[in-house]
């Protein structure tokens, strides 16, 4: 073994060990800032996993779009919703997580057995394209060109879909009353009550 | 080095997503369960792109359409999930029962 396998070895097994101690901690920190913040070090050790496997462009746009935009976007939303509640505690509620680890435990044999037990015919004589970034854009303007423009498509929607969803219904237009000689300076909107759901 | 190792993780990884979306009462917290799936999806395309498709990288551009499909959904489900506090005054996915029959 020279000195770029065992490089290669050793960041690989820290990159594993990070990910999926970091994965535990997203779904069993009690504090849900905590999970924020460890689900970015899941990310980024999954972008260096990516360099290991020779996907140079697809490891920083991990980093980019999750660690920069959806990792940032939860932490907004843990701020948004940010009431500290004590949840009500449940009868019979280790009953599920036993149970839900049980399957998830079973899932992982299942996968693991059908993963050792395929004969893999990994081809490694073809050596990698020089710049995966032209090959990518190959083919995005190639043979997946339609999906491509899709996906803009898709992102639009998405983007008017959640500024409708979470938009605050303010009312406009309706004048406050005024008392004494000047009005009070109105900072914020005033906001349409919503009517509860039963 | 090789493809079964990275398969395994990957596999890890789905199963910590699946307990975590099942068992977790915080509503945001779901929605880093599903990340977590779909990070584990992304890794099987990139090693399958590596080692069973190493001259035309097909892999890796599913992987980019994935985290494309990934953003726009931790979008709006970031939106359901505020503007569902908003009606009901809470995260917990016990009470979202709008549509228990």
């Amino acid at each position: 073994m020279n000195l770029a396998e065992g490089v290669q070895l050793v960041s690989l097994v820290l990159l594993s060990v990070m990910m999926l101690a970091a994965a535990l901690g997203v779904v069993l920190f009690e504090n849900i800032v905590y999970s924020a913040f460890t689900l970015g070090a899941v990310f980024i050790s999954i972008a260096g996993l990516y360099i290991l496997l020779n996907a140079d462009f697809v490891s920083a746009a991990q980093i980019l779009i999750y660690v920069g935009a959806v990792n940032v976007l939860i932490l907004f939303a843990i701020m948004l919703v940010n009431k500290r509640e004590a949840f009500k505690p449940l009868p019979r509620r280790w009953i599920r997580k036993i149970s839900t680890a049980f399957v998830s435990l079973a899932l992982f044999t299942l996968l693991a057995t059908m993963v050792l037990q395929t004969n893999w015919t990994v081809d490694l004589s073809l050596s990698p394209p020089s710049s995966s970034v032209e090959t990518i854009g190959l083919h995005f303007f190639s043979d997946y060109l339609l999906p491509f423009e899709l996906a803009s498509i898709l992102l639009l929607m998405a983007l008017v879909g959640a500024v409708v969803l979470a938009r605050r219904e303010t009312i406009i237009g309706e004048e406050t009353a005024i008392v004494g000689e000047e009005p009070a300076p109105v900072l914020e909107l005033p906001e349409r009550p919503k009517e509860p759901i039963a | 080095m090789n493809l079964e190792f990275f398969l395994l993780l990957a596999a890890a990884l789905f199963c910590i997503g699946i307990y975590g979306l099942v068992t977790s009462r915080n509503a945001v917290r779901v929605l880093m369960s599903v990340e977590l799936l779909l990070n584990a999806v992304n890794i099987n395309l990139v090693a399958f792109s590596n080692f069973l498709d190493g001259q035309n990288i097909n892999g890796q551009v599913f992987t980019v359409f994935v985290i494309t499909i990934a953003a726009a959904e931790a979008a709006v489900g970031l939106a359901i999930i505020l503007s569902i506090y908003r009606n009901r005054d809470t995260v917990d996915m016990e009470q979202f029962n709008l549509l228990k029959w």
